[in-house]
């Protein structure tokens, strides 16, 4: 019986040492699921403009719609401080955006509004859904540009 | 003193000598430059391609890619480079510069007063590029807006700080002959020369010696961030998954294939790089695909 508890000591030891996994934090799991969910609509109306997949307004209307709904999902309990990629592995969000909330924020704004317009434009033809869906890329990678960390 | 204290002296002078004949600046031969004439409509493209406003462009959220008032800091472990003003104005940007001088600079990483340029500026990839498109590149530059914003001073620590040893950097790792060869398709060889000569796609994704020189043997393979933290993730090799399509779709959009959305310093090269034509954007994927085989 010494040895297992020579081997539970050791991974207890193991466990303790071990630096904060993002994932534990339910902020931060939540917030990296809103992402994903984002992704998972974005490859709907992006797969149209990048021409991967057919046109079809009632697919696009349905992830523009979503992709309105997900925005508005309230963020203040999403990214408390100390969330941040210098004090946890496995998140990309930068110490800066605690330092710059207010711009952080108009960024998610921006990202809002252009969720609002594509909403209005993805029904109504590929020309149309293209520019907003480029249009609300770029209010994303405003976002990513400052705020995440490289890889 | 000893015979052998004499050879050690001779060796040395003509080390010295020999060193600082390695090291000059070297300058095009002013003919290059005396036949070309620039086409400022075509150096739009060129411009676009070679992501120079990516750097040189202002740092503030909104900055007009075209104002080219620079200021943003590169941090390295050489010190920290900040982006001098390259706009045309007259005193504090390039505006006094004949086209002999802005090839010099940009293909030759000479200085109009004869010093080295510091290889933060991606000299190493221009001087691969036509000096035709460099021709045009300065004609299209002199008709940006001008600002009078000064260029701020490098941050860099001794010994990195003493210009002349760029000189000795430049015979070790300045290297004018392409990185993928073989045999090539025309698509190819048009990506090839945009992403080794123009975009310098290189300058971050391939791993650097401890020097600084491009690690050629691991072209693309990812690297750490050079100016930052983080990595600058691989685009060649077993972990570097993506289609032609992938790769052109990205440039175009930014959007990866799994709809992520670009970031980081990439945000600023598909700000530019998107907006070349969809061929040009393809032949870079066919180019970036090539030279994972090689």
């Amino acid at each position: 019986m010494a040895f297992y508890k020579i081997i539970t000591g050791a991974a207890l030891a193991v466990a303790l040492a071990a630096p904060a996994l993002a994932q534990d934090n339910p902020s931060v799991a939540a917030r990296q699921g809103q992402f994903k969910l984002y992704g998972h609509n974005l490859s709907v109306v992006g797969g149209m403009a990048q021409g991967r997949m057919e046109y079809d307004a009632a697919m696009a209307q349905t992830a523009a719609d979503n992709l309105f709904h997900l925005t508005r999902h309230d963020q203040s309990r999403l990214w408390p401080e100390g969330t941040d990629s210098s004090s946890l592995i496995e998140t990309r969000a930068k110490a800066e955006i605690w330092e710059n909330l207010d711009d952080f924020t108009a960024k998610f704004v921006a990202l809002q509004e252009a969720s609002v317009a594509l909403q209005a434009a993805a029904g109504n033809g590929l020309d149309a859904l293209r520019p907003a869906v480029g249009a609300l890329g770029q209010s994303c990678g405003a976002c990513h540009e400052d705020y995440r960390e490289e890889s | 003193m000893k015979p052998a204290v004499y050879g050690l002296l001779a060796l040395a002078v003509i080390g010295g000598v020999t060193g600082w004949f390695i090291t000059r600046p070297t300058a095009l031969p002013s003919t290059v430059s005396d036949r070309l004439t620039g086409d400022a409509e075509a150096g739009e493209r060129v411009f676009l391609a070679s992501g120079c406003a990516s750097c040189h462009m202002g740092t503030d959220d909104g900055a007009d890619p075209k104002l080219l008032l620079g200021g943003a800091a590169f941090q390295t472990q050489f010190g920290t480079f900040y982006a001098p003003n390259i706009s045309p104005d007259p005193d504090h940007g390039i505006g006094d510069w004949s086209q002999a001088q802005f090839l010099n600079a940009v293909m030759r990483g000479v200085s109009p007063e004869g010093q080295h340029y510091f290889p933060a500026f991606p000299y190493t990839s221009y001087t691969k590029a036509d000096p035709q498109d460099m021709a045009d590149l300065y004609a299209y530059m002199m008709t940006l807006p001008a600002d009078a914003t000064p260029s701020r001073a490098h941050d860099v620590a001794f010994p990195f700080d003493i210009r002349r040893s760029v000189g000795l950097w430049k015979v070790l790792y300045m290297n004018r002959d392409w990185v993928v060869t073989g045999d090539l398709t025309e698509q190819e060889t048009q990506g090839r020369y945009l992403a080794e000569a123009l975009a310098h796609c290189a300058e971050c994704h391939t791993p650097r010696g401890a020097l600084g020189g491009l690690d050629r043997a691991a072209w693309l393979e990812g690297a750490p961030n050079p100016s930052g933290s983080g990595r600058i993730p691989p685009i060649s090799g077993a972990d570097f998954t993506w289609s032609a399509f992938d790769i052109s779709a990205y440039l175009e959009t930014g959007f990866t294939p799994s709809f992520d959305v670009a970031g980081g310093s990439m945000a600023k090269v598909i700000a530019n790089l998107g907006q070349l034509e969809k061929p040009e954007l393809d032949a870079i994927a066919a180019y970036i695909l090539r030279a994972a085989q090689q």
